[in-house]
């Protein structure tokens, strides 16, 4: 069975509904465990070996976070400065992470409609998500198709719990085409 | 005493109060003060008390509680651990003492066995005062005060010992055949060490498993004084005991002390016979200062000063030369030296005894008795003129040896002040590659340093002509890492003023040392424990769930808040009022922000127009 590896970043996670709906639903399932950033580094001090360590024993590869800023958490940036080095995720010998999968795992503020061309934001997600897949593709990584999670505010709480079940789903079935 | 206890006790009481407490202002020490009230009220001075022997004999009973005080802090294992020092430099303080003494006084004219009676008295010290001055000062826990008490216990065994042998020194009572010497005494000796031997095996066989179950039911029972008055019967009970057999009553209760170290009934028991030991003791030290018969003073004072300083300058150089043999660094030995530079309250009974039995005459005692009591008084006033005099002399004429030594260093950093905390700085720049200067004025540990390879140097802090050869008007940073906070405050004026380029930094303990360091130009300053007291705190918030990065950033807010309160706090500084509501008013705004912080009211429809919903 593939392993899944969750690298989770919400910097509030008192305040979340939908991420951490979705961590727990994936609580307990065999083979997925999730790495929780700002509760491992809350100095932004990355330990480079001991994610590492975890990339390497992984065959899927989760980046799991709000959407800020039409990006990421800060400390999921500095994660991917630090950790996916030269040599080590790409470049010269840089062969770690190849022929492993990454996916986003992503939920926005902003409901579907806002990610349309003609919508508020003028771009879709996949768009907004263009610098990971390239990081993924450069480390050799197949990027998979984003799992989104679009109009968090004001949702209901069916809808949340929903999302986390489909989470849940999406990864084990995931790691049986990973066989 | 024609008007009766309750007046004697309203003059020494009135004494004391009256000055004991200047006498602490003035740094004298209470044992200094005690002395002074017992002449004051004293047959000498305002002759409100006349029979001072009858209560110096009732006093000593504090001795015997300060005994068992320090038994109960000697659990069983670290009394083992003196055994060296207890045997060894005990006995060798006891003969080299008695040797000297004894000679001296055969050599004025005393018969040989008077003259042993006298050395074997006078080589004892004074355990009140010597442990009193000592504890005043925090230095029983010291090498030299270690060593004090060591050689001190030594001296109550011997006590025993002494209390044989007058006897036997008696002249014309009996002859002594040299070739049986106690013969008649054989049989009634043996029972007499048999007698000991069970006592002693009594107490500690009951202290360990007889008094617990008494202790628990007299502390079931609930009533506070019951406990108070048990303890009291045990520490009486055990002195009666040991008077019965002719052992030292301090030697037996100490002994039960130590048996008592390890329960858990410790605690209870030292705050219940600690405020009576501090009371008795102050009334010991009072009835010696009123004994001091200053007629014969008066009458021969030339002598009675030749004997005062013989005395001490017998032991003085006796002990500084043990003290060294047994390994004390110079400035432990000093203090070791000094506290026990004195005769003893045992001198008195020993002496009293010596005529009983006719070893001496009164005529020999009665000046000694007046030596030994003003050596006691003196040793206070030995022990200021060592802190005040000696020692400050001693450490500014020290670093001269080094100072030699010391080539001009280059380093762009210098430490003062090699302790766990200069050390961390020292190690923290030395892995980036930047070498430090570092002074230290403990030899033990520049020797220690010094083998580790670092340019240590042994030096005070505040003699700027040794940071100038440390290459202060070069050093980029000069970081003060002593504990001392005057010689920080000293050293950082002498720094900005001297060279004033380097930048300082220095820790401080608290609010009250940040606003003085900042007077004397510190550049950077650390509160010594904050910042690991706040990281243990955050810890603390973590196990009870808050999340490690909500932790942090309010450890944050929390450190800069606090920064800010210290800020403020130095314009107030010196109004205590306002001092009290700005740390008030400080608080509870820090409360307002970090529990509203993460439970924010945002309205939830305002937030998600930010990205298109509507
Ligand atoms: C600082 C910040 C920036 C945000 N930026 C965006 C954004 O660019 N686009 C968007 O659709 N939502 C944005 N949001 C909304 C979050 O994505 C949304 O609150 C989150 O996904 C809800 O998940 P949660 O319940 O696990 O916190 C932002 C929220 C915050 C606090």
């Amino acid at each position: 069975m593939a392993t899944v590896q969750i690298i989770y970043a919400h910097p509030d996670p008192a305040a979340s509904r939908v991420n951490k709906t979705m961590v727990a639903a994936v609580d307990g399932a065999p083979g997925i465990a999730v790495h929780d950033l700002y509760a491992a580094y809350p100095d932004f001090y990355v330990d480079v070996g001991r994610e590492k360590a975890l990339l390497a024993a992984a065959d899927i590869v989760v980046l799991q976070h709000p959407l800020y800023w039409y990006s990421a958490p800060a400390l999921m940036k500095e994660w991917i400065d630090r950790v996916l080095e030269r040599g080590w995720a790409y470049g010269k010998g840089g062969t770690a992470l190849q022929g492993k999968k990454m996916l986003s795992a992503i939920s926005a503020g902003g409901p579907p409609g806002a990610y349309e061309a003609e919508g508020y934001n003028k771009y879709s997600i996949d768009e907004f998500l263009r610098p990971f897949e390239r990081t993924a593709v450069l480390c050799g990584m197949d990027w998979l198709p984003p799992f989104v999670f679009q109009g968090a505010y004001g949702t209901d709480d069916t809808k949340v719990s929903d999302h986390g079940q489909g989470y849940r789903a999406h990864l084990i079935q995931l790691q049986g085409e990973g066989e | 005493m024609e008007g009766g206890v309750l007046l004697a006790a309203f003059f020494f009481l009135a004494a004391a109060v009256a000055v004991v407490p200047f006498a602490q202002r003035w740094g004298l020490g209470s044992v200094l003060g005690y002395l002074a009230a017992g002449v004051l009220i004293g047959p000498f001075g305002l002759k409100l008390v006349t029979n001072p022997t009858d209560i110096l004999h009732f006093a000593e009973f504090g001795v015997v509680m300060m005994l068992f005080l320090i038994g109960l802090e000697l659990e069983p294992a670290k009394l083992w651990r003196l055994r060296r020092p207890i045997v060894g430099l005990g006995g060798a303080q006891m003969l080299a003492t008695t040797a000297a003494i004894t000679s001296v006084a055969y050599f004025a004219g005393f018969t040989w066995q008077a003259g042993l009676a006298v050395g074997m008295a006078l080589a004892l010290s004074s355990t009140a005062i010597a442990l009193q001055t000592l504890s005043e000062r925090n230095l029983l826990g010291t090498a030299a005060g270690q060593s004090a008490f060591s050689v001190l216990l030594f001296q109550d065994v011997s006590v025993i010992l002494i209390l044989a042998i007058l006897p036997l020194l008696a002249v014309g009572t009996g002859v002594i055949d040299p070739e049986h010497p106690i013969d008649g005494d054989a049989v009634a000796g043996w029972i007499r060490a048999l007698t000991v031997v069970g006592v002693v095996a009594g107490i500690v066989v009951a202290g360990r498993y007889l008094l617990r179950p008494v202790f628990r039911f007299i502390a079931g029972s609930g009533s506070r004084e019951i406990f108070t008055a048990f303890s009291l019967l045990l520490v009486v009970g055990i002195a009666l005991a040991m008077q019965l057999i002719g052992l030292s009553p301090a030697l037996g209760t100490f002994l039960a002390g130590v048996v008592l170290a390890n329960s858990e009934y410790r605690l209870a028991l030292e705050s219940d016979i600690e405020p009576f030991k501090a009371l008795l003791l102050g009334l010991f030290f009072i009835s010696v200062g009123m004994s001091i018969q200053f007629d014969l003073v008066i009458e021969a004072p030339l002598q009675i000063a030749l004997l005062v300083a013989g005395l001490i300058a017998v032991k003085l150089v006796l002990l500084a030369i043990l003290g060294r043999v047994f390994g004390l660094g110079r400035d432990q030995n000093l203090v070791f030296t000094f506290a026990l530079a004195q005769g003893g309250e045992f001198a008195f009974v020993l002496f009293q005894f010596a005529t009983v039995e006719g070893a001496l005459t009164p005529e020999q005692t009665a000046p000694l008795v007046v030596v030994v009591a003003l050596t006691m008084a003196i040793t206070p006033l030995l022990m200021l003129l060592l802190e005040r005099v000696i020692q400050p002399a001693l450490a500014s004429a020290a670093p001269k040896r080094p100072d030699d030594e010391m080539e001009p260093q280059d380093n762009p950093v210098i430490i003062i002040g090699y302790g766990r905390f200069g050390q961390i700085i020292g190690r923290f720049l030395h892995a980036y590659g930047i070498e430090s200067t570092v002074l230290d004025n403990d030899p033990d540990h520049v020797e220690v340093l010094r083998r580790f390879g670092s340019s240590v140097f042994y030096g005070d802090a505040t003699r700027i002509d040794l940071l100038e050869s440390a290459g202060g008007d070069r050093a980029k940073l000069i970081v003060i890492a002593i504990d001392d906070v005057d010689k920080t405050v000293e050293a950082a004026g002498a720094i900005s003023e001297r060279f004033p380029k380097a930048k300082i930094l220095a820790r401080a303990r608290n609010r009250q040392e940040v606003y003085r360091l900042m007077d004397a130009g510190v550049h950077a300053l650390r509160r010594e424990t904050f910042d690991s007291a706040l990281s243990l705190a955050g810890e603390a918030m973590t196990m009870l769930g808050a999340h490690p990065y909500t932790v942090r950033r309010n450890m944050r807010l929390f450190a800069d808040h606090d920064e800010q309160a210290l800020a403020k706090g130095y314009e107030v500084q010196h109004d205590m009022e306002s001092q009290a509501s700005l740390a008030r008013q400080m608080r509870d705004e820090l409360a307002g922000i970090m529990q509203s912080d993460g439970a924010d009211e945002v309205d939830d429809d305002d937030r998600h127009q930010g990205w298109g919903g509507d």
